[in-house]
């Protein structure tokens, strides 16, 4: 029996993301004395997949095949399906991102496994299985039972620490069986505008608020996020003013993220917007007004005009880069 | 063309969510319940289409799995604009369970396009469409966060790092809404809510499904520790913080 993780690649690179998703199965595997299996779908180089080693996989199925260069529900959950059957997962591990959510809920179906969605942490307990995950976004825990005996986990990320574990792993070049069914989906068109991360994914998200007063004062905001390699946020009425584009929207009616790191210039944080961004693991807060309710979400504060230290910060991140 | 609006209801965005009965069930009074805002957002959009003469889109659906209470909420979405509504008679139980009642629904009906949201605000499940998709055999893209459709072909985008891609599939399917389908959600002007009481709401028996998953308990989350107030004239101190304590940059 094993459980099973699903190790998305991006361009034949795996993210830490797929570490965390490596730790998370091998702990899990040792506390249900299971084998953790990795399965990858795509291209990836061999030395790609070796680093799964170092987090306790044991054994790492690769397919590739041109028929999955792109991806399409109904075929990767039919390919999923397949091997979890064959090396009898009894869980399976996804990311809570937009691989995970298209192909856990398919997955739930096809083999009658109950899914906990957006988990942090391992289950609480093992028979029956309970599991705690975020519901109301962020403002309540709940106790979830897995009633059935395949069950599928989505894991959010920056919610579970790397675990190195070196572990002798096995490298099983698989073929896809995929008589029958061609992708249904086709990608017609991939426009690149941004150069930017997708906001969801984004370790490090700067994101600013109205309290930035104009959209001519994004300059350092998008330096700061240049520098930290992450991407762009904003709350809603900057987005509804036209101020930054709506797809950079955090919150409850707009993007929820989870990033390691958070910067909120110039954001009150509204119950609305924290719902977006409260499980991101630090908050940074930067506002003029110390009672603003941020200062409640974030471990760091800098109470300030955001027009001022925000370039000071730009700054003295450049200098400590450089040194 | 037929789109099907699966809708769930929702806490308003400002309560308070509060338990009882020993913090396993939520505490209802005093909730104001709205349409999940993505799928107002869905709803928003598929009537927009269906204002387009050149989409194809005929009309649009409503379906809700829920008891009696959830009328109010299925008759605003009635009075933005939808043509009718099904209600599945029965309480919510778990994703599974709804995504099977929801199945039947489509099976009983003839709908081309089926949007659900990316998540309900309340549970944070984002599983319903991915499962209703696969009970039914259907494509499904997931995070899709503009739909188009001319002349009965569809095609939707997602974003993804760097910016989007166009992805063309074939009805039936379900698209799985992300924030951007539409700008702003539609609201119900005053004929809307006339009209709406005119417009059928289709009570269907629920079908024998078992769900797969129980919550058994609420507790709030941990609490974050007090913020750590930097000196502005001293954002290095900051920059140290987060590389050494927090290690995070
Ligand atoms: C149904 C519903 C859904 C909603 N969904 C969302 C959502 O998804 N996302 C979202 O963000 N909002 C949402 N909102 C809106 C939300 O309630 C708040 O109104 C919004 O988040 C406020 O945005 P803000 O913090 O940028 O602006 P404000 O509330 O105006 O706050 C600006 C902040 O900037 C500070 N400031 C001002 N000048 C400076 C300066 N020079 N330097 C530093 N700080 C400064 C101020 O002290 C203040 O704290 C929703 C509201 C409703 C009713
Ligand atoms: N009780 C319900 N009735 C109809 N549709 C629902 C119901 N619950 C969830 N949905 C749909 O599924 C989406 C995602 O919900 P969830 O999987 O609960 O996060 C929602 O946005 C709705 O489109």
């Amino acid at each position: 029996m094993s459980v099973l993780v699903y190790t998305e690649n991006w361009n034949g690179k795996f993210k830490k993301l797929s570490f965390e998703l490596a730790s998370y199965a091998s702990r899990l595997a040792e506390m249900l004395n299971m084998d953790p299996i990795a399965v990858s779908i795509g291209q990836v180089d061999r030395d790609e997949l070796e680093k799964l080693a170092g987090y306790g996989i044991k054994k790492m199925i690769a397919i590739e095949n041109d028929a999955l260069k792109q991806f399409d529900t109904q075929t990767y959950t039919k390919v999923i399906a397949d091997i979890a059957s064959r090396e009898s997962a009894k869980l399976l591990v996804l990311a809570n991102n937009n691989a995970g959510k298209s192909l856990a809920p398919r997955l739930s179906v096809r083999l009658k496994a109950a899914v906990a969605s957006g988990v942090g942490q391992l289950p609480e307990k093992l028979s029956p299985f309970v599991i705690k995950k975020r519901v109301f976004s962020g403002n309540a825990l709940a106790g979830l039972e897995l009633r059935t005996e395949t069950k599928i986990i989505t894991l959010a990320q920056n919610s579970f620490d790397l675990i190195e574990k070196p572990a002798d792993m096995v490298i099983e070049k698989a073929e896809a069986d995929l008589a029958g069914i061609a992708p249904k989906t086709s990608i017609k068109d991939v426009q690149i505008q941004t150069g930017k991360l997708l906001l969801s994914d984004a370790e490090i998200v700067v994101s600013g608020g109205r309290g930035m007063k104009s959209p001519d004062n994004w300059g350092p905001i998008e330096e700061l996020a240049g520098l930290l390699n992450g991407a762009t946020a904003c709350s809603r009425p900057v987005s509804d003013e036209g101020w930054r584009p709506h797809e950079e929207h955090t919150g409850q009616t707009g993007k929820i993220i989870a990033p390691n790191l958070y910067f909120a210039i110039g954001i009150s944080g509204a119950t609305q917007h924290l719902a977006g961004i409260s499980a991101s693991k630090y908050i940074v807060a930067i506002n003029n007004d110390k009672d603003a309710p941020i200062f409640e979400a974030a471990q760091y504060g800098i109470v300030g005009d955001a027009t001022k230290v925000l370039p000071k910060l730009v700054e003295a991140l450049r200098k400590a880069k450089s040194a | 063309m037929n789109i099907l609006v699966c809708i769930s209801q929702v806490p308003d965005t400002t309560t308070k969510v509060k338990f009882t009965d020993n913090n396993t069930r939520l505490d209802t009074t005093g909730i104001q319940w709205v349409i999940n805002p993505w799928d107002e957002l869905s709803l928003t959009r598929a009537l927009e289409l269906k204002d387009d003469a050149s989409s194809g889109v005929a009309k649009v659906s409503v379906a809700l799995v829920g008891p009696v209470s959830t009328e109010p909420t299925i008759r605003k979405a009635l009075a933005i604009g939808a043509d009718d509504a099904y209600r599945v008679d029965t309480e919510a139980l778990d994703a599974y369970q709804v995504a099977a009642q929801l199945a039947e629904v489509v099976k009983a009906g003839s709908f081309d396009i089926i949007l659900c949201g990316i998540e309900s605000s309340d549970y944070n499940g984002s599983n319903v469409g991915g499962m209703l998709a696969e009970f039914l055999n259907y494509p499904s893209v997931s995070g899709i966060s503009n739909l188009d459709v001319k002349d009965g072909q569809v095609q939707v985008s997602r974003e993804i790092d760097g910016g989007k891609e166009m992805i063309a599939l074939p009805t039936p399917f379900v698209g799985i809404v992300q924030k951007g389908i539409a700008k702003e959600p539609r609201i119900a002007a005053m004929r809307g809510i006339m009209m709406a009481r005119k417009k059928p709401i289709q009570i269907v028996e629920s079908a024998p499904v078992e769900p797969l998953s129980q919550t058994l308990a609420f507790e709030p989350p941990q609490p974050r520790p007090a913020c750590n107030f930097i000196d502005p004239d001293n954002p290095e101190q900051l920059i140290t913080l987060l590389q050494n304590e927090a290690k995070v940059i």
